[in-house]
């Protein structure tokens, strides 16, 4: 052997080809991701042919859509005439004309700075609970809801001082929030009243009031727990408070509103409709629904064998009826339940029943939560010598509750798509309470696909925002080990 | 021992109510217990006092009285002579009837969709991704009446499945046809479908009110006995199969025992199709209304079928997809190795361990599903909220006694599913040792 | 965190109810406002407009009341009800009179304790088909499928109906109104009964109303009228007597324009007993001498109020027919006031 027997070695690279055509670019991908089995070409093959279906169905009605019109007939002429005689077209025209009723209801034309204010202190009251004491974040938060608020009201055109009052208030939170932002839990603490009195009007002592019933009975829970625990001072509290509420207050309040007659334009529930209406009493439901919850959940822990049973009870019952057994309880069965000549609106009792409904919901939720909690929590915080509602307060609660997050969101987006019930009570719903009422109108009578459409796309941007937020929140606040 | 005993025994004093953890307890339950009687006191009392102002009693005898109003879609016998207590049987039929179907569908619905979207295939992943988030973020009550719409608005009339004098003269069809072999005829108004008929039926009684029919009954009885008597035949090849290791051919023999009896009881009762068509004037000219004949299901069942398993077909999807997620990798990869193909796997051993975490909420949406047919009555299905909570209550102004007799159905309805669902997830639950 | 609305407006209603009188009239003059149970989407008799104002000719009826009783035809809130709701919205007093198309009924009037005070609109239940349906008699409609609202005294009229002649139909009941002509003009019912008066508000309403036919047959009486609760006399009197000063108004040519000077110049006694100028009428059910001069002048006299709403120059396009004045053949007929 030798060395002129060896074959040859290359010695320099040859320069890398491309890879084959069917390794690369858009032939790649969908040979991988479309085309990667006999099976899967005719699942592709299928599924082209279910878009191109929807596509040519929904396509030449969406494009022939007509935005100025005033009454179905007008609109079913223009169609005919831009797109040949029977072609068929979506008349948004309907839309465009009475979208201020899917929205608000009947809320007077000139008061809808209210609304819109109070939804945007509602994200401001949010702000706190969800980044405590983040100045960064907070600014954030407020800054766009306030000019979101501001762009918002500029498209209802409400008067100019309005304006400028919520632009000043957002302003001014703003102003809160980037030098104190964690003094912006003071707006969470008394936006329920607030918001109470923005949407509805009235004398502001009322709100006032009750707020300072709640005062009441955060004072005297300070000043006696030390002494007498948890428990006691809080039953005390709410006695003391009950007492201002139900004998004390109305003579109060009528009395300071006689001095000075501060307030708003007083409006009427029944004024309330459209996607108004389902955030209200989703919002309230929601939020009434926490605290029961909790006090529920625990109820449902309890050693104690009579709250435990009630507690059970309680929810098992509301989870085994429809929420329309609940809503016609609220308009037919409520009154025979009340002390007699006891009259308080529909929207009101609605949403009690919600709550109620919601809670036990809320309830479970925020059970998962604690089951989802190591035993030890429990254990080293009665090492560490705390009482119930130390170890609650401090240790068990936060990782609960924030454990929870998710589940209550999803509570809250499935209680939003339920407030289209309240249409069967005869509320004005935005899916077929309004929707009713426009086709009430001789002009739109017969109009079907458009406010469907319409509806359901505002529940899915909201619906689907939210949910998103919440999955978002859960990989945030996802902070053990796997 | 001693010790414990040693403890010098206090005294009782009243603040130990409050103090003593021993006593506290006590102290709060009889609390809660006074205030809880009060409330339902107070409740009651206000009750009876409202009744008396408006003069009124409670009273459930309306249940027997003649209920006056028709309802399109009846399982058992109902005329307009019914009693209300008839009118509230048919109801809770037609709400069991479609939870229990919309359960099937949507199960059905939900694991497809759940696979698929976990699919390699980017489109069929992204569709199915586009379904879920679609149909759960938009409320069911708009699904329900959009199904509905969508049916009467787009499917033919009746009367174009009518054969006009016309259409004779002319030697043309009608512009409507109806479809598999002209036995179903989906109108704007139902889906009309053949109908089971027998010539020989075996007869029947009625008890309590529900009638019994002893052809069902039979038929159900045989189709069981197959059931087992296959069950039997399979346990023996089992075990000729553990024996030997060889497994004896029974697909044979299962489809005979299956299929051969209760073949000959529908043969022997006479068993044939009766299909719905309009009914024949002179000359091959069609008269009438509507289809006569078969089976008329109205659309507001098919409409709140759909909307249903669709809707609640995405929850499922969610719950199946984290169910198969939650199974570890090394399970696929371990059944790849074992050279099982993808389809393989996912029905031996992806699927069967992740039923275990899909359980549970699939109980809770089957609970749902229950609950949100009455729904329904947003498109007038007449179910226990149409018949009992809906027409009887307007008629008959009782509206205390229908809510809380309807409440007390819906709440036995769901404690029995969840129970039975409970009995189902224990017997599939791991079994930790 | 929301629990503080509850409880302060439930405090407040509470202690609202808490001096609530005893009689309707009291409790609405201390509301200062007439609450009445109204349609919430029946064209022409009750619906909302653009604005979300009522109008119609029931709501019309509510007005002339609140103008009777509070000098204010404006100070009424309008309670929507359906079908199911309205008798229990009435009877647990949510609203002081319901007026909203229900029918005059035995077992509603005695069982259901109520009082019907008067009849507003005599009606009576048809039945409208398609022309091509080559049906002209509704005896024919043997086998057909019928559109019904619901919660009405019609479903249990057509089952009677059907029953007498011996025929079957289909019923598919609908909910509401403007549900039941979408079902019909799309074809999934032959025939679509209600009042006959809402079968012309639906005929006009339609594209194409020529091709659409009510049959001959009226199966039922349909008298529609205002309702209130059994046992507060009074208050149902003045609901009565405020609908009949109505009613009279259009005998006597009292108009809402010339209300004026009719008052300014009449010599005939019994305008002047209306018109609060002689005796003391308004008196004896606890109102002022003007009561029925501000009902009058509220929307107009009974046939002014049909023809704003439902008459024949609207598009629901109704003749008086049964409702013209007992001197023109029709019903309406008031009592003297005297």
């Amino acid at each position: 052997m030798t060395k002129s027997s060896l074959s040859f070695v290359r010695r320099d690279m040859l320069a890398p080809q491309s890879a084959p055509v069917t390794e690369r670019g858009a032939v790649k991908w969908l040979r991988e991701n479309l085309f990667s089995s006999i099976g899967n070409s005719v699942l592709t093959i299928l599924g082209l042919l279910v878009l191109f279906w929807i596509v040519q169905a929904s396509l030449p009605w969406l494009l022939n859509g007509v935005w100025q019109a005033n009454s179905l007939g007008e609109c079913r002429t223009i169609i005919a005439a831009t797109a040949g005689e029977g072609a068929s077209g979506a008349c948004w025209a309907m839309i465009a004309q009475r979208w201020n009723q899917f929205m608000f209801g009947f809320y007077p034309k000139t008061d809808y700075w209210r609304p819109i204010l109070s939804f945007a202190l509602m994200f401001v009251a949010l702000t706190p609970v969800l980044y405590y004491g983040l100045r960064r974040a907070a600014m954030l938060m407020v800054g766009t809801v306030g000019v979101l608020a501001v762009l918002s009201l500029a498209l209802v055109q409400t008067d100019g001082w309005h304006d400028a009052l919520v632009a000043a208030v957002m302003l001014g939170l703003f102003a809160v929030a980037a030098i104190m932002p964690k003094k912006l839990v003071w707006v969470t603490l008394v936006f329920p009243a607030v918001g109470f009195f923005l949407l509805w009007g009235g004398s502001v002592w009322g709100p006032v009031g009750t707020l300072f019933g709640f005062g009441i009975w955060v004072a005297i829970w300070l000043v006696l727990q030390s002494r007498l625990g948890v428990v006691v001072p809080a039953a005390i509290g709410l006695v003391a408070a009950s007492l201002w509420w139900l004998v004390l207050q109305t003579s109060v309040t009528t009395a300071l509103h006689g001095i000075a007659p501060l307030g708003l334009t007083a409006i009427d529930s029944d004024q309330f409709g459209g996607f108004l209406l389902a955030f209200v009493i989703g919002v309230t439901a929601i939020s009434a629904s926490l605290p029961i919850g909790i006090l529920l959940a625990l109820g449902r822990q309890s050693d104690m064998l009579l709250i435990k049973t009630l507690s059970v009870g309680f929810i098992e019952f509301v989870r085994g009826v429809p929420l329309i057994t609940m809503l016609f309880t609220a308009s037919l069965l409520l009154q025979y339940f009340l002390p007699p000549r006891t009259n308080f609106d529909l929207i009101l009792r609605v949403i009690i029943l919600v709550s109620l409904f919601a809670s036990a919901y809320i309830a479970e939720v925020i059970r998962g939560g604690l089951a989802a909690l190591p035993r030890g929590q429990y254990e080293a915080a009665d090492a560490l010598g705390l009482d119930y509602w130390q170890a609650q307060r401090l240790i068990i609660m936060p990782q609960a509750l924030k454990i929870s997050i998710p589940g209550i969101v999803s509570s809250f987006i499935g209680l939003f798509k339920d407030t289209t019930l309240v249409a069967l009570v005869g509320l004005a719903d935005p899916l077929q309470g309004i929707t009713k009422i426009v086709r009430a109108d001789i002009a739109w009578k017969g109009i079907y696909w458009e406010p469907f459409i319409f509806v359901g796309a505002i529940f899915f941007l909201f619906c689907f925002g939210m949910s998103r937020y919440s999955m978002y929140l859960e990989r945030k606040l996802k902070t053990d080990h796997r | 021992m001693a010790l414990a005993a040693d403890t010098p025994k206090d005294s009782f004093r009243l603040s130990m109510l409050i103090y003593d953890t021993r006593f506290r307890a006590i102290t709060i339950q009889v609390i809660v217990l006074i205030l809880v009687l009060l409330g339902i006191g107070w409740l009651v009392n206000n009750t009876i006092e409202n009744l008396a102002a408006k003069d009124k009693d409670i009273n459930f005898s309306f249940l027997f009285s003649r209920a006056g109003y028709d309802i399109d879609q009846q399982l058992i016998p109902y005329t307009n002579d019914s009693t209300h207590g008839r009118a509230l049987v048919i109801g809770l039929l037609n709400t069991l009837v479609v939870a229990f179907f919309a359960c099937i569908f949507a199960t059905l619905i939900g694991v497809f969709a759940g696979v698929l979207r976990l699919s390699k295939n980017w489109l069929v992943g992204r569709l199915m991704t586009v379904y879920v988030e679609v149909f759960r973020n938009v409320p069911l009550l708009l699904w329900i009446l959009l199904a509905f719409v969508i049916f009467s608005e787009t499917m033919p009339e009746p009367k174009d499945f009518k054969t006009t004098q016309a259409m004779v003269d002319a030697g043309t069809t009608p512009a409507a046809q109806m479809i598999l072999f002209d036995s179903v005829a989906i109108t704007n108004r139902g889906t009309n479908i053949p109908a089971p008929l027998l010539e020989r039926p075996l007869g029947g009684t009625e008890a309590f009110g529900v009638p019994i029919n002893f052809s069902v009954l039979a038929t159900l009885l045989v189709i069981a006995g197959s059931i087992w008597v296959n069950y039997l035949v399979r346990r023996r090849a089992k075990a000729v199969q553990e024996d030997t290791g060889i497994r004896p051919v029974t697909w044979w023999k299962s489809l005979l025992i299956l299929i051969a009896p209760t073949l000959a009881l529908l043969i022997a009762m006479g068993f044939h199709l009766e299909v719905p068509a309009f009914p024949m004037g002179e000359n091959g000219v069609s008269k009438g209304f509507n289809f006569v004949g078969g089976i008329n299901v109205a659309h507001s069942f098919t409409a709140l079928l759909i909307a249903l398993s669709l809707y609640h077909g995405t929850y499922i999807a969610e719950a199946v997809r984290s169910g198969i997620l939650a199974i570890s990798r090394g399970q696929t990869e371990a059944a790849y190795a074992l050279g099982l193909r993808p389809g393989r796997t996912m029905s031996l051993i992806i699927l069967p361990q992740a039923l275990r975490v899909i359980i549970p909420p699939l109980i809770s949406q089957f609970l749902n599903i229950t609950k949100n047919t009455t729904l329904g009555v947003a498109i007038s299905y007449l179910d226990l909220k149409g018949t009992l909570g809906g027409i009887t209550l307007n008629q008959t102004g009782r509206e205390l006694e229908c809510m809380l007799l309807m409440m007390l159905i819906y709440l036995i309805l769901s404690l029995l599913i969840s129970s039975g669902m409970n009995v189902y997830n224990t017997a599939v639950k791991l079994k930790e040792r | 965190m929301k629990k503080s609305v509850f409880l302060g407006t439930l405090a407040a209603t509470t202690m609202l109810a808490g001096f609530a009188a005893a009689g309707t009239l009291e409790d609405v003059k201390a509301r200062g406002e007439l609450i009445c149970g109204a349609n919430v989407a029946l064209t022409g008799f009750g619906a909302p407009d653009a604005e979300g104002n009522y109008v119609g000719f029931d709501v019309d009826l509510c007005k002339a009341v609140a103008a009777a009783v509070l000098g204010d035809a404006s100070k009424v809130k309008y309670v929507p009800t359906t079908g199911e709701t309205r008798f229990t919205a009435l009877a647990s007093g949510e609203v002081d009179v319901l007026i909203r198309n229900s029918t005059w009924t035995y077992s509603r009037d005695t069982d259901l304790k109520f009082d019907f005070v008067a009849v507003n609109y005599y009606d009576g239940q048809g039945f409208m088909v398609k022309k091509d349906l080559g049906v002209s008699s509704a005896k024919e409609l043997d086998g057909a499928t019928v559109c019904i609202q619901t919660g009405t005294t019609t479903e249990l009229n057509l089952a009677d109906f059907f029953k007498a002649n011996n025929i079957s139909y289909t019923p598919v009941t609908v909910g509401d109104d403007s549900e039941a002509q979408r079902q019909y003009e799309a074809g999934a019912c032959d025939a679509f009964t209600t009042d006959a008066s809402g079968l012309a508000s639906n005929r006009t309403a339609m594209a194409d109303p020529a091709n659409h036919i009510i049959l001959p047959e009226i199966i039922s009486k349909e008298p529609l009228g205002p309702v209130v609760r059994h046992g507060d006399n009074n208050w149902g009197d003045i609901v009565r007597w405020t609908y009949y000063a109505l009613v009279a108004a259009e005998e006597k040519g009292i108009t809402k324009a010339n209300i004026d000077q009719i008052a300014a110049s009449t010599t005939d006694p019994e305008v002047k007993r209306i018109l609060g100028l002689e005796g003391d009428m308004g008196a004896m059910m606890g109102l002022d001498a003007e009561w029925a001069k501000r009902a009058i002048a509220a929307s107009g006299n009974y046939g002014e109020i049909f023809e704003a709403n439902i008459g024949a120059a609207t598009p629901i396009g109704l003749a008086r027919g049964l409702n013209a004045q007992w001197t023109q053949g029709g019903l309406q007929y008031a009592p003297p006031f005297r």
